[in-house]
């Protein structure tokens, strides 16, 4: 028996909808094994069991939207050699991000009835905003086996195969007939980040763009296309804001449409 | 002697969101008990506003992870009830058959990664494979089997990408089913087996008189259809659930809880959707109950993990009924003309009864929303068993005790992400 001691992982959430750390869960495949290739030391969605700190791998889902998250954050910085975040939300802020386009005074009066019992800040922010960050998986969700990787290639020192590139590339490697170009149906495939496996346009349907941004994305082009189409500025401003709004390039693409 | 006791969990493991447990006892008696849900607010309701109808279902999708689909079973039949659309035949069986995998996923994660831990003494599943590989295992493998279904369905098993308002987006060739037929077949052997497994657990002597909520369908064990009933004489359309049911924002917590406003607390999930429809499961899932010692009804909480189990039966045998009669439609949706209209709809989400409320302007812009999920219709059920069941095991250590309350709010599959997405009590406009 190997006298070398497993690595600590641990699971933090932030808000969120649980469904990225589920993502670990739905690997029925690979749990026992990830299991056994690590101390499971701290993931409160599946175990009461609790191992203190400092932790080799700790994974982050969801965004920072209060003033106490965002203190334990800056914990969970601390005790971690290497901190991942996974998702659209602990990545870009989320869908929760929707919020930093509202007027925060008039939002919050607005929808609470009694707004002295929340305790919320104005603005949804991604992890990297408030710490370092070692590594980024995108997607909301994320892809389980992308998930995988990122723990294999972390655990043996190696850099995580999850390319970089557009949606597009994953629908030509699966011999996906453009939506787009074959049946003129707005897909926002070309500026999106690759992981999902291009699911939408397999299915009739436009990418809907929940992996954010790909690397050096050209929206202005793609907006172009989509006005071409019939597409309102009004849905393109929404369709840049769903899950990765508050990404720098689909932020400013959306703000774009909004202003005209 | 007469004690004075606290108990406090900060953070109740194995439930999906950020939630904690505070019960005081002074003198023997119960005299405080919260069931605190600190997760952050999520505004969705706030978020709806200004979209288009037919995005309600992704972006309510986003409330949970565990369940997506209940959010979007409850959205797409919402809206089509504001936009006056049926949809039957084959894409209403595929409704039902990418619900019964969500049933089957959610179930299963539950039943042996969540709560059969607590009965058997172990902190989770993976400790728990140790001594019970051959169960744990089948767990897993039964999991499976729902997150396949999801998605050769719906594309992925979390947030599912092919559900539309009208129908699907694309329906699946039949040779899709073929595999996964044989899988289903063991399936409903391995949830017969799950059924027996349970059923030796040992279950604490606790029993209440609740009032359960559930749907019910003429002919159907309930998904997104039916009459809302109660075994108190409850019988209602959906449309009219905001006339029976209230919500109150308590201080403590980032939840609201629903009441009955005749009767207050009520309870929803597979002990309700059993006892009200135990007629509607199939034979065999019947039977699997009986032999598990179960009656027509169940008022015991701790045993919501057989009744899970007995779902489990049922959602594999309904999944291949579906399966056998499926023929591939010639359109994936019904087609949909915006107006300005109000709609309701209402899904049996694994934890309970889901009920959405949509208004659309002439153009399907969403003016309004309002969603209910199961979990915060259970909140002040769940602190009204542990006012119960606290003072009859006052013996217990306070080591065993904290570990049977939270054992107590496992009960109920909390799923607390869903439950703080509804804050806000009212949106007020001019």
């Amino acid at each position: 028996m190997s006298t070398r001691t497993k690595p600590k992982l641990a699971v933090w959430k932030f808000a969120s909808c649980d469904g990225c750390q589920l993502s670990l869960l739905d690997c029925e495949d690979e749990l026992l094994a990830v299991a056994g290739a690590v101390e499971i030391a701290n993931f409160q969605e599946a175990t009461r069991a609790l191992a203190k700190g400092p932790y080799d791998l700790s994974l982050v889902e969801g965004s920072i939207t209060t003033s106490h998250d965002a203190e334990r954050i800056q914990k969970v910085r601390k005790m971690s050699k290497y901190l991942i975040t996974i998702g659209a939300c602990a990545t870009a802020g989320g869908i929760q991000a929707l919020r930093n386009f509202a007027d925060v005074t008039d939002f919050t009066n607005y929808v609470y009835a009694s707004p002295q019992y929340i305790e919320t800040l104005h603005k949804s922010t991604p992890i990297s905003y408030h710490v370092s960050v070692d590594f980024e998986l995108r997607g909301c969700p994320i892809n389980k086996m992308q998930l995988v990787e990122v723990l294999s290639a972390f655990l043996n020192g190696r850099k995580p195969n999850t390319p970089a590139y557009g949606v597009c590339v994953e629908c030509k490697l699966k011999g996906t007939p453009c939506v787009m170009v074959a049946q003129g149906t707005p897909c926002m495939g070309p500026v999106t980040h690759a992981g999902c496996g291009a699911i939408c346009p397999a299915f009739d349907r436009g990418c809907y763009g929940c992996f954010g941004p790909k690397e050096t994305a050209n929206t202005i082009s793609l907006s172009e296309q989509f006005h071409k189409s019939g597409v309102t500025d009004e849905q393109l401003v929404r369709a840049y804001r769903t899950y990765n709004a508050c990404s720098d390039t689909f932020r400013k693409e959306g703000d774009a449409h909004e202003r005209k | 002697m007469k004690e004075n006791r606290t108990i406090k969990v900060d953070y109740l493991a194995r439930v999906e969101g950020e939630g904690s447990l505070y019960v005081k006892i002074k003198d023997d008696k119960v005299e405080d008990v919260k069931f605190k849900i600190f997760e952050p607010p999520r505004f969705f309701e706030a978020f709806l506003r200004g979209r288009e109808y037919k995005e309600a279902p992704d972006i309510t999708a986003r409330i949970c992870g565990i369940c997506p689909i209940a959010y979007q079973m409850g959205a797409v039949t919402a809206m089509e009830n504001a936009l006056d659309m049926r949809v039957n035949g084959q894409l209403r069986a595929l409704r039902r058959l990418i619900y019964c995998g969500e049933w089957i996923e959610s179930h299963v994660l539950h039943v042996y990664m969540l709560h059969a831990p607590d009965f058997l003494g172990y902190e989770d599943a993976i400790q728990m494979a140790k001594d019970y590989p051959d169960a744990v295992q089948r767990g897993l493998r039964l999991k499976k089997v729902g997150n396949d279904l999801m998605t050769i369905v719906g594309g992925r098993e979390i947030h599912p990408i092919n559900v539309r308002v009208g129908g699907f987006y694309k329906a699946p060739d039949k040779a899709k089913f073929k595999a996964l037929t044989e899988e289903l077949k063991w399936a409903r052997e391995a949830a017969v087996e799950t059924v027996k497994f349970v059923s030796t657990l040992n279950f604490p002597d606790f029993e209440r008189d609740y009032e359960f909520v559930a749907l019910r369908h003429p002919n159907e064990y309930p998904l997104f259809e039916g009459r809302l009933v109660s075994n108190k004489g409850l019988d209602i359309e959906i449309k009219d659930y905001e006339q029976h049911f209230a919500e109150e924002h308590a201080k403590y917590t980032n939840a609201l809880h629903s009441v009955l406003k005749d009767r207050g607390a009520y309870f929803v999930g597979p002990l309700a959707r059993y006892s009200l429809n135990y007629d509607r499961l199939t034979p065999l899932a019947q039977q699997a109950a009986k032999e598990a010692g179960l009656g027509k009804t169940c008022n015991n909480p701790f045993k919501s993990i057989i009744v899970r189990s007995v779902e489990v039966v049922w959602a594999c045998e309904e999944a291949l009924r579906i399966i056998n009669e499926y023929e591939k439609p010639d359109k994936p949706y019904v087609e949909a003309n915006p107006r300005a209209a109000v709609g309701c709809g209402c899904s049996e989400a694994p934890r309970g009864i889901c009920y959405h409320r949509y208004r659309l302007d002439d153009n399907g812009i969403i003016l309004d929303a309002k969603i209910v999920p199961p979990t915060s219709q259970n909140q002040k059920t769940i602190e009204g068993d542990l006012a119960e069941f606290v003072p009859k095991h006052l013996e217990l250590s306070d080591e065993k005790l904290t570990w049977q309350c939270e054992q107590a709010v496992r009960n109920y599959d909390p799923c607390i992400s869903c439950a703080t997405h509804f804050l806000k009590l009212e949106i007020k406009r001019e």
